[in-house]
């Protein structure tokens, strides 16, 4: 039997799969050396900077990130001694590194949620929040669009498929394509409690599942700007000018406002948020200074990058 | 102690039989590692199995947000992408293969083999960006509401999995013996039909080899898709669904990834998604082994 099946094997095996596997082999092997190489310098750079400088941990929010990078690269030109870094992957990312204690600060678009104070006290880290700016999300449409204004209740209808051509909400004969964000950004939630679900706790409605969930804010403005049939919503600060803005009302007797730094100050535009961070206990130290800093001279770059400051 | 016989070779020779050992302990351990990542998936993944119920997972909505967590619109989406990337794929696949192997002369295949070799080397990010900005308005122009479609991601795949089948269904049309080929044209065949009817029939366990191959790289592939069928988690069932958004598993576990609690319903869902995936790999492979099996007991050819 043995002999049998080796000998049979050895038929099989032409020249050209031996040359295969040889590679695949050396391949297989010297990817994870390069890896590690790469993984090993970086933490030998980490460490020696961090012997001589200090580095706060910042993570979490996609909306936050860009503000986040702004704050980050002020703040250490004017401490240079200052190391700040500074990712993103989402809300709930941000807030699960805090908790497993690897952050300094996690940024995110939505307050913690009950479930994950506890998790964060059961590890024995007390969250403090920090409203840092407010965003407003505009809702989107490709700039040939006619229509200008929606309600609330139009939006949300849009988004559970009880409307599905721009035809009923006063434009052309056209079916609507809605876009949102994946369910792990922040801005998510927050459209689907405020919008979809008009903020009413009780409601159990759900984006349809024709919802195309977009990996990225490029994503969705890519797609705005190419599809006349499209709505998207997203930060007010992602928002290109190759993109028209939706004025929204509360309902149709309201007025309908365009999302800006006033309309958001003086809380008539009805979408719009604040965002916050949140560190592991009060803040000492240079996370108490970098903090009183964006809650101070930070603000200017918030407008900067079409978010609307505190202030 | 009773030593095997070993009349031809008196003596061992050491630096040999420490070589041979390492190889073949690194031959095992591939073995090896594909067990460890299957009982790790299964670890992970099973527990998904027995918190969410079976109702629940057999429903047409995927809401993992709102502990919603119907597998059928991933599995249907993979499918219906996978299946169209090859119908896609395939024929000009085994086309190129037919010309770079068989028609083509020597100064055209030295150009377009490693052509077809860069091919597969692509970022497939950068096919996802291409089909984003690229493919996705062409798509949209032949009708479709939106350009990330089911068909859009179907089309990024096949011309990622095109590589692959190429490349070894040439391999396979290669490894037909000339005297094939010599028999055909002598018994007054012309060059098409000697090709159509003898040469790729000979190759086809190899061929089906490659698809198989190819299918493997179709189903797991995720930054692409990710970036262009929309990722709307809806029912592949009408007719129009090709041309309509569709999230794959791999887009899901991507997506969802970063953001799930350690160790929360929703997290083993995720590696329960990648054991499905893991699963319907290994019983493509598995089909794809018994077929070529068969084939050589019959007393078929390559």
């Amino acid at each position: 039997m043995q002999s049998h099946f080796s000998s049979s094997r050895k038929k099989e095996t032409s020249s050209y799969l031996k040359h295969r596997y040889w590679l695949l082999l050396i391949l297989a092997l010297l990817l994870p050396l390069f890896g590690c190489g790469q993984e090993q310098i970086s933490e030998g750079q980490s460490n020696t900077s961090s012997s001589q400088t200090q580095t706060i941990e910042n993570k979490g929010s996609d909306t936050l990130v860009n503000i986040a990078l702004a704050w980050a690269e002020a703040y250490m030109k004017e401490n240079p001694d200052m190391r700040i870094s500074v990712t993103g992957g989402g809300s709930g990312t941000g807030i699960a590194a805090l908790i497993n204690g690897t952050v300094n600060i996690a940024n995110a678009s939505r307050a913690m949620k009950a479930e994950e104070i506890e998790a964060a006290e059961d590890n024995g880290i007390t969250p403090v929040q920090f409203v840092v700016a407010r965003d407003a999300i505009a809702i989107v449409v490709h700039p040939s669009n006619p229509v200008d204004e929606l309600t609330l209740e139009q939006i949300s209808d849009i988004y559970t498929l009880k409307i599905t051509n721009w035809s009923q909400v006063g434009g052309e004969d056209r079916p609507i394509v809605p876009l949102s964000r994946q369910s792990n950004s922040g801005t998510y939630i927050y459209f689907l409690k405020n919008v979809v679900r008009l903020g009413d706790k009780e409601s159990d409605l759900l984006f349809s599942p024709n919802t195309l969930l977009m990996p990225s804010s490029e994503g969705i403005s890519a797609e705005i700007r190419q599809n006349p049939n499209a709505i998207g919503y997203d930060g007010l600060g992602y928002v290109t000018e190759d993109q028209k803005v939706i004025a929204v009302a509360v309902d149709s007797e309201g007025d309908y406002v365009l999302p800006s730094s006033e309309t958001v100050n003086a809380s008539s535009y009805p979408i719009a948020r604040p965002l916050y961070m949140y560190t592991a206990g009060e803040p000492t130290g240079l996370i108490k200074t970098y903090l009183d800093w964006i809650l101070d001279e930070g603000q200017a770059e918030v407008s900067r990058l079409g978010f609307v400051p505190l202030k | 102690m009773n030593t095997p016989p070993t009349p031809d070779k008196p003596q061992r020779n050491w630096g040999t039989f420490f070589i041979e050992a390492l190889i073949r302990l690194l031959g095992f351990s591939s073995i090896g590692f594909v067990l460890l990542i299957f009982l790790f998936l299964m670890q992970e993944g099973i527990p998904a199995f027995f918190k969410v119920s079976p109702g629940n997972l057999l429903s047409e909505l995927w809401y993992p947000t709102f502990d919603l967590y119907g597998l059928l619109p991933l599995l249907l989406g993979s499918i219906l992408i996978t299946v169209t990337a090859i119908a896609i794929a395939l024929p000009l696949s085994v086309a190129t293969a037919v010309l770079v192997r068989e028609v083509a002369p020597a100064w055209v295949r030295e150009i377009l083999k490693p052509m077809i070799e860069a091919l597969a080397g692509i970022p497939s990010v950068v096919l996802g960006f291409l089909g984003m900005t690229l493919v996705a308005p062409i798509v949209q122009k032949l009708g479709a509401p939106t350009g990330l479609t089911a068909f859009t991601g179907a089309l990024i795949l096949a011309y990622m999995s095109m590589p692959t089948i190429i490349s070894v269904a040439e391999d396979a049309l290669d490894a037909v013996p000339k005297s094939y080929r010599d028999a055909g044209l002598s018994m007054g065949a012309t060059q098409w039909q000697t090709i159509w009817r003898v040469v790729v029939p000979a190759a086809r366990s190899g061929i089906v080899t490659a698809v198989m191959l190819g299918i493997g790289r179709a189903i797991g592939e995720t930054m692409a898709v990710m970036m262009v069928t929309g990722n709307a988690a809806r029912m592949p069932l009408t007719l129009d669904s090709l041309f309509r958004p569709a999230r794959t598993m791999t887009a899901t576990i991507a997506a969802e990834m970063g953001e799930v609690a350690h160790g929360s319903t929703h997290y083993h869902m995720l590696f329960g998604l990648g054991l499905i995936l893991f699963m319907l790999t290994f019983i493509i492979n598995l089909i794809a082994a018994s077929t070529i099996f068969k084939k050589r007991q019959k007393g078929g050819l390559r």
